[in-house]
């Protein structure tokens, strides 16, 4: 019986031929990423960990502070200082404020990811580089402690659905409607516990940002791990960024599967998800009158360049409706850099949007655009729960940039087409 | 590990770590603080009207969500002494372990009990005793690697004897 791609490399990190659905390995790990938050709770747990003084690999221990950076008061400016500390006393990979962003953003674009290898992280979303054929995982902060002191984690071997995406994409459609349908389809706990391996010829054009979408909400699906194979597109982007060394890993054609589901990917609209669950999608032009108070444009699961372009193509001699509020939030500051040498920074000026600093700020409530009471906000992030964004009574919708945009532009969820043409299909 | 004991506090399925500890309060490092704020989305009454050692049972998929350790953390120092749900979300699963809070998985005993129930759990072998009605629940096994985690209070034990025995060899 042959194995899948995620078998295969806990396999390898575990110093076995092979693994099977169900059993608990310790694996080897290649990175440990931590925020400020999952980091200053770890940091408590580390220094209680008897024998344990220096971080056992800290060229791949690496901290993105993200949450509530740059600052957003006392509280959070000293559990930043004492990360920090900790950090650089530890000669771990430290990303300040101005070098950095939002971390799932921070390690693809800096190199520090890639295929082959076990990632885990101190944040849910940390299953964003399974778009780069690495198993990657969100943990807790002991985990993130014990993986500092031993270098190894333990997992239970993941049994893997099996999606694969039939035809082709229809104009407006990206990553984000593919993900939000498939969880729609599954249900948030679809995949609790499993692996999501993503397949199919709909997906062989799918830039990186896409797949980085896709793989990063995989985790709303329940699922460990969302993983890609590979590809020449992967290949390019690894080069871009100066990941050269790597191990690619395959899943066998007799691999064991716990489920498979196919989807038709060429009848997929553009996805709006309706509060206060991922699930609860449907197709933008079955969302009736909704009228809106904000936007938010980017965050880690789309404020790639790709997302930043889409959304500035929408907006492009349009005007936010006046009642909106538009916050655009690239992933990281590299991003940002790349929307002021494309002239997007300008468009999105000009169309009265504000573009925020690079952080995680409004997509947990946490500054720079918290919604209020009965807020409705269209938002690009990947979570829509009750006071997610602000208070309990505002209402989150999830959308790709297009339809957050359109929907800015409108004062209500809009379709793109209401609003501009598609660029050339793909 | 000594047996659980307390009146029942029921809520539904899919309960996420938004709800259980909202993102704003995310920065609270200290536990007896952030017990002040456990489910705070959920029920805002909740932190009042819990007694120590009080049993929370829910529906599926419990602590879906972020990979936030104060969840977890919040609830244990709540005064909770345990959650019953038909299945755990996985990373509050491996962040209760790691932090050996005791979690039980049982779908019958998250249809039959009721709110305020009496129920007595003992957490070695997994039962669960509705005292009110008279009713028991077996709870799945965890697997042994884990009973050895939790039997050593948590993650922490099992990386101190792993560095022992590294610097041992
Ligand atoms: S942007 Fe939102 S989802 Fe992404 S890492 Fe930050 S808080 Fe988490």
């Amino acid at each position: 019986m042959g194995m899948t791609i995620t078998e295969k490399i806990l396999a390898a990190h575990a110093g076995r031929d092979r693994v099977e659905p169900g059993e608990i390995v310790m694996v080897d790990v290649d990175v440990v990423l931590a925020n400020e938050l999952s980091a200053a709770l770890a940091i408590d747990e580390f220094k209680k960990i008897e024998g344990a003084t220096r971080i056992r690999d800290p060229e791949g221990a690496v901290f993105v502070p993200d949450h509530f950076t740059p600052n957003k008061d006392i509280t959070t400016a000293k559990l930043v200082q004492r990360v920090r500390e900790f950090a650089l006393e530890q000669n771990a990979r430290w990303f300040e404020v101005g070098r950095a962003g939002i971390e799932h953003c921070v390690l693809p674009q800096n190199g520090i990811v890639g295929p082959g290898q076990v990632i885990i992280g101190g944040d849910s979303h940390t299953t964003t580089y399974g778009a780069l054929g690495a198993f990657s995982t969100g943990v807790g902060s002991t985990d993130v402690a014990v993986a500092w002191a031993i270098g190894q984690t333990w997992l239970r071997v993941p049994p893997t659905v099996k999606v694969t995406y039939h035809g082709r994409l229809r104009p407006w459609v990206t990553g984000k409607d593919l993900i939000l349908y498939t969880i729609g389809q599954l249900t948030v706990d679809g995949a609790t516990y499993m692996a999501m391996e993503f397949h199919g010829d709909a997906l062989a054009e799918l830039p990186m940002a896409g797949r980085f979408t896709m793989a990063n909400m995989s985790i709303e699906a329940g699922a460990k791990n969302g993983i890609f194979h590979p590809d020449d597109i992967t290949r390019e982007y690894l080069g871009s960024v100066g990941h050269n060394r790597y191990t690619e890993f395959r899943s066998d054609p007799d691999a064991a599967y716990e489920r498979d589901v196919e989807i038709d990917a060429g009848t997929i609209e553009p996805q709006i998800a309706f509060p206060a669950i991922p699930e609860n999608t449907r197709p933008v032009t079955e969302a009736g009158t909704v009228e809106i108070d904000q936007v938010v444009i980017g965050t880690c699961t789309n404020g790639w360049i790709e997302d930043m372009r889409e959304a500035a193509h929408v907006l492009r001699g349009h005007h936010v409706d006046p009642r909106v509020r538009c916050i655009v939030v690239p992933g990281s500051q590299e991003v940002q850099r790349q929307m002021v040498k494309e002239g997007l920074m300008e468009i999105f000026l000009d169309s009265d949007c504000i573009v925020s600093t690079s952080t995680c700020g409004p997509c947990i409530g946490g500054h720079m655009g918290v919604l209020g009471e009965y807020e409705k906000c269209v938002s690009t992030t990947n979570r829509n729960f009750v006071g997610r964004m602000g208070a309990r009574t505002a209402e989150i919708y999830l959308a790709n940039p297009a339809v957050a945009a359109a929907s800015a532009v409108s004062g209500r969820i809009a379709h793109p087409d209401e609003v501009a043409s598609p660029v050339a299909a793909g | 590990m000594e047996k659980l004991r307390g009146r029942v506090w029921k809520y539904g399925p899919n309960i996420n770590t938004d709800v259980i500890i909202p993102g704003r309060y995310c920065h609270i490092t200290d536990p007896k603080e952030l017990a002040r704020y456990c489910m705070a989305d959920l029920d805002t009454e909740f932190i009042k009207k819990i007694k120590p050692g009080d049993i929370v049972v829910a529906g599926g998929n419990f602590g879906c969500g972020s990979s936030r350790e104060v969840a977890p953390l919040s609830i244990k120092a709540s005064g909770i002494g345990g959650v019953v749900a038909p299945s755990f979300a996985r990373i509050f699963y491996r962040n209760a372990i790691n932090i050996g809070f005791p979690i039980f998985e049982s779908a019958a005993a998250y249809e039959q009990i009721d709110e305020g129930d009496e129920v007595e759990i003992d957490p070695d072998t997994g039962t669960i005793h509705d005292l009110t009605k008279g009713t028991e629940y077996k709870a799945a096994a965890f697997p042994e690697f884990l009973q050895t985690i939790m039997s050593r209070g948590g993650l922490r034990g099992y990386a101190e004897e792993e560095l022992a025995r590294q610097s041992a060899s």
